[in-house]
């Protein structure tokens, strides 16, 4: 075993109950002493995938297990992709303690000048891709330079932003929709990879491309661990790495059976994969991530380390607006056009998601997975709900005690963890 | 007989493993000024804490008789109620608000339909303002004001309460001369009319002018109470007193060997960064290779602004100074430009400044180095936990592994934490401030044995601390450090805790 003890090995008092029922156990490396450890040691992070789980089993058994059709996990992956692409942006702005309430506007925004482009200009369908994509870009480097170069709180500067955006997309729509886009355009968030490779009464291309991703993940798992191993820092027992990656598998494997039995491959799921993949290793490997995590950990610390705060915060906002756009994209090409309206409450539901998925409201925790966890969950209620027939009103009401919970718990978990001074 | 307004009999008061202070007795007659002095750290401000009610009554050993009765405060309101306030050193007053709503703020007049009555607040305000002779409109918002009239409308406030026993701690710190001299004879105009005042003061001139008696607190023990109007009793005197602090740790030997000059400080000069004054003032010092330099001064003397301004302006307002390195002058003007420099600042609060206390071992350590352990952008985890992993051993921090969670380790282990990311970054000149605060003894003496490798391997290392017994046990040489200018500079040979006193208590630069 490789674990590695203090010298002296004996913990600070305080440090002692919160190590010690852990780290034995992961010496003798026996499976159940682990799995305590692992759930012990990241209650908050594990505590969501377990939610997900129980709440997905409950929608699955309330609508007589049409939550899981085909269909239906489909459209789910359809309609909430874009909350997903923003709670990324989100989750990184909330890490670093702020907060952007204009995404839902950015998002109308970015659509609404694609669409000008696109629709009344007759332009080809990526020049409106690109217009997007630039405007998320100048509105993300706008409020960026209000944040960290002149200090007006993310709350105000984004208020301000949510009000701004709106008015400016009326200005630009004329205060009409524009409807429909080119095909090409439509099928950014509408469109499937299917029958490439055909198969009887499922995509095999679908399967392959999960099964690919399945086995790269393990493959990418046991070099981790073999390098952990090699420094000599804690890994877990072999049985248990091994239940985590079949595990992971199943789960995966049963997604994109019900994917590849309904209508393939979204092409929208795989932009979703990459940005998640892309932002899991921006936050997670990359200076640019640690220094986010350092600012909202405790900022007076971080710049005492060195870190450039205020470039760091403006970036922040510029990817904010960067992703703003690539959802405002791939709502306008669901919706099949722009409307005035677009994208209203969509700040909301990524903030929330954010939080739900675990980070903290006072900046410096949470992470990319968490939040779409956190996203689905809200997605999996929504859908769910609707299905059953529940009303919009309740519906409401039951999203908003969830994040309510979902933060208690977090507040709880801290207070209990003693790590909150 | 000496009538005495207060006596606190047998104080003790212990934190968890310290005992901050030990049977400690303080009297004060009716009427008089009775200062208290005594280094950084001594249980001055326990003391206060105790006596009004801040550290309610049970929380400490001991009786409290106030106007001759016994008393037992449950909090600041109950010594208020009695008749005892306390003006803190950072004042307690709202920018916003105007002279008159400080003053009573929290006991309002109410009028009729129990409605603020604002002309009643304002006149009574102005009787209060001419009485401390402040003249300034009871409606001016207090923000308005400098630091020394905010320190007035205290003192007005205070009036208001109808206050027996007035403490002030350090009411002279923030203020220029003029200043000082109005504040120290509106105590003692207040003293004619029966007022009973203590402060608490490191000007020892100023407690030489004003007070009749000074009682003296030494490691959280009332030493002596000394007559001021005795003739024997001088400013040396009470340093004696405030010094001779016991050797309560050990120090690792350490041979010397000064080697070429690292850092050269010349005439560094700060101004604080809302206020219009110096925080230091014409500072010069150096520090060679392998040598330990120690900065002594008392509380507000600039130390940690004199480091922080020098670590990449990252305190006050820059006025005027150069800084060498090597020789060469640097101009860095970020922190990240003073870390490539090759300085370090490890600072005198870990916990606010120092650490992300909710982030492990591995990434604080690497918190100011991440430019060494990555490569285009992207951070090397592997070679992280290693450094990590080689500072957990070699600084001994005590911890299962370097994921645990920095804000769960004991302060000794935070503190090796904190060495641990600076020497990440490689540096030439290392400024300890405060490096072993708040830590017990075995910790330490873990402190120093780094600190003397440091050397060794030839880094230069600046020390600042309260403590002078460990200045006068690690360092080669001393600069001592009052009102934000150097005041003197002693080998440690020559160095004893009296001289040092002395020159950390002069008020005027000594030529030589």
């Amino acid at each position: 075993m490789t674990r590695s003890v203090g010298p002296t090995s004996e913990p600070q008092a305080e440090d002692a109950t919160a190590q010690k029922d852990v780290a034995p156990a992961v010496a003798k490396g026996t499976g159940t002493g682990d799995v305590r450890g692992l759930f012990t040691r990241n209650l908050r992070t594990s505590g969501i995938y377990i939610a997900f789980v129980v709440i997905v089993l409950l929608f699955a058994f309330l609508t007589d297990g049409r939550l899981l059709s085909p269909g239906n996990v489909t459209s789910i992956v359809l309609q909430y992709s874009y909350i997903l692409i923003l709670a990324i942006g989100m989750v990184i702005v909330i890490i670093a303690g702020h907060i952007d309430l204009s995404v839902g506007s950015v998002v109308a925004i970015t659509g609404a000048v694609s669409a000008v482009l696109v629709i009344k200009q007759g332009m080809p369908w990526w020049v409106g891709v690109l217009a997007a994509l630039v405007v998320g870009l100048l509105i993300g480097a706008w409020q960026g330079f209000w944040v960290a170069y002149v200090g007006i709180p993310a709350f105000i500067v984004t208020l301000a932003g949510m009000l701004l955006f709106r008015g400016l997309t009326l200005q630009v729509l004329n205060n009409v929709s524009l409807s429909p886009f080119p095909s090409e355009y439509g099928r950014i968030a509408s469109g499937f990879s299917n029958g490439l490779l055909g198969g009887a009464g499922f995509d095999l291309f679908t399967v392959l491309v999960f099964a690919a991703a399945v086995v790269a993940y393990a493959y990418g798992q046991f070099r981790t661990r073999l390098t952990r191993q090699k420094y000599k820092q804690s890994v877990e027992s072999f049985p248990l790495f091994i239940a985590k990656i079949v595990a992971v598998a199943l789960v995966v494997m049963a997604f994109a059976w019900q994917l590849a039995t309904s209508r393939g491959l979204p092409y929208v799921l795989v932009i979703v994969a990459v940005l998640i993949m892309v932002y899991g290793v921006v936050t997670k490997r990359t200076v640019f991530g640690r220094q986010v995590y350092a600012i909202g950990g405790n900022l007076a610390a971080a710049t005492l380390s060195g870190v450039k705060v205020k470039a760091v915060n403006f970036w922040i906002f510029v990817n904010m607006g960067f992703l703003s756009a690539i959802a405002g994209i791939v709502y306008s090409s669901r919706s099949n056009g722009a409307q005035p309206s677009a994208g209203q409450m969509f700040e909301l539901d990524a903030i929330a998601a954010a939080f739900i998925g675990g980070a903290a409201v006072t900046g410096g925790v949470g992470t990319v997975v968490g939040a779409m966890v956190g996203g689905l969950i809200m997605a999996v209620m929504t859908n769910g709900m609707t299905i059953i027939g529940v009303d919009q009103s309740l519906q409401s009401v039951v999203k908003g005690l969830v994040l309510l919970l979902a933060v208690a718990f977090d507040v709880y978990n801290k207070r209990r963890a003693g790590s909150g001074r | 007989m000496a009538d005495h307004i207060l006596e606190m009999r047998s104080i003790t008061k212990t934190f968890p493993g310290v005992k901050a202070l030990s049977d400690v007795t303080l009297s004060v007659e009716r009427g008089e000024v009775h200062a208290i002095c005594g280094e950084n750290g001594a249980g001055k401000s326990t003391l206060m804490k105790v006596l009004s009610g801040v550290y309610p009554a049970g929380d400490y050993e001991g009786e409290i008789l106030f106007d001759g009765q016994v008393v037992s405060f449950g909090g600041i309101r109950d010594s208020e109620h009695a008749g005892i306030v306390i003006i803190h050193q950072e004042l307690a007053l709202v920018p916003y608000l105007s002279i008159a709503e400080n003053i009573f703020l929290g006991s309002e007049k109410r009028g009729r339909f129990g409605l603020i009555d604002w002309n009643l607040a304002n006149a009574q305000a102005a009787d209060l303002l001419r009485q401390v002779g402040l003249a300034e409109n009871p409606t001016t918002p207090v923000g308005q004001l400098g630091v020394g009239k905010q320190q007035l409308v205290e003192i007005a406030k205070a009036l208001s309460k109808d206050v027996k026993l007035l403490i002030l701690d350090e009411p002279t710190a923030a203020l220029n001369d003029t200043d000082s001299a109005h504040l120290l004879g509106l105590i003692r105009g207040l003293k004619t009319q029966g007022m009973t005042s203590i402060i608490i003061s490191h000007k020892l001139n100023e407690i030489d002018a004003i007070a009749d008696h000074t009682t003296i607190i030494r490691d959280g023990q009332s030493v002596e109470t000394l007559d001021m109007a005795d003739e024997s009793v001088t400013v040396d005197r009470i340093i004696r007193g405030m010094v001779g602090r016991t050797l309560d740790s050990y120090y690792p030997e350490r041979e010397s060997h000064p080697g070429e000059e690292v850092l050269r400080v010349e005439d560094w000069t700060v101004q604080h960064p809302t206020q219009d004054r110096l925080v230091v003032d014409h500072a010069s010092f150096d520090v060679r290779a392998g040598e330990v330099v120690g900065i002594a001064g008392l509380m507000g003397a600039g130390r940690t602004e004199l480091a922080m301004s020098i670590f990449g302006r990252s305190y006050g307002t820059y006025v005027e100074g150069r800084i060498f390195l090597h020789g060469k002058e640097t101009r860095a003007r970020s922190v990240a430009e003073a870390i490539d420099a090759g300085i370090a600042y490890a600072t005198e609060d870990r916990k606010k400044y120092g650490l992300n206390l909710i982030d492990d071992i591995s990434r604080n350590v690497s918190a100011a180095a991440l430019g060494k352990l990555s490569s285009r952008g992207f951070v090397d985890a592997n070679e992280e936990a290693r450094e990590a992993e080689d500072a957990r051993r070699s600084m001994n921090i005590k911890a299962p592994t370097v994921k645990s969670i920095v804000g769960k380790l004991s302060g000794g282990n935070q503190q090796k934490v904190v060495l641990s990311k600076w020497l990440l970054t490689d540096p030439d000149v290392l400024i300890l401030d405060e490096p072993t605060r708040g830590i017990d003894v075995g910790a330490k003496y873990e402190i120093y044995t780094i600190i003397n490798k440091l050397v060794a391997a030839g880094k230069a290392v600046v020390v600042i601390s309260s403590e002078l017994p460990e200045l006068l046990g690690i360092c080669d040489r001393v600069y001592t450090l009052s009102a934000g200018r150097i005041t003197g500079q002693v080998p440690v040979a020559d160095a004893t805790q009296e001289r040092l006193m002395t020159l950390m208590t002069q008020e005027k630069e000594l030529v030589g």
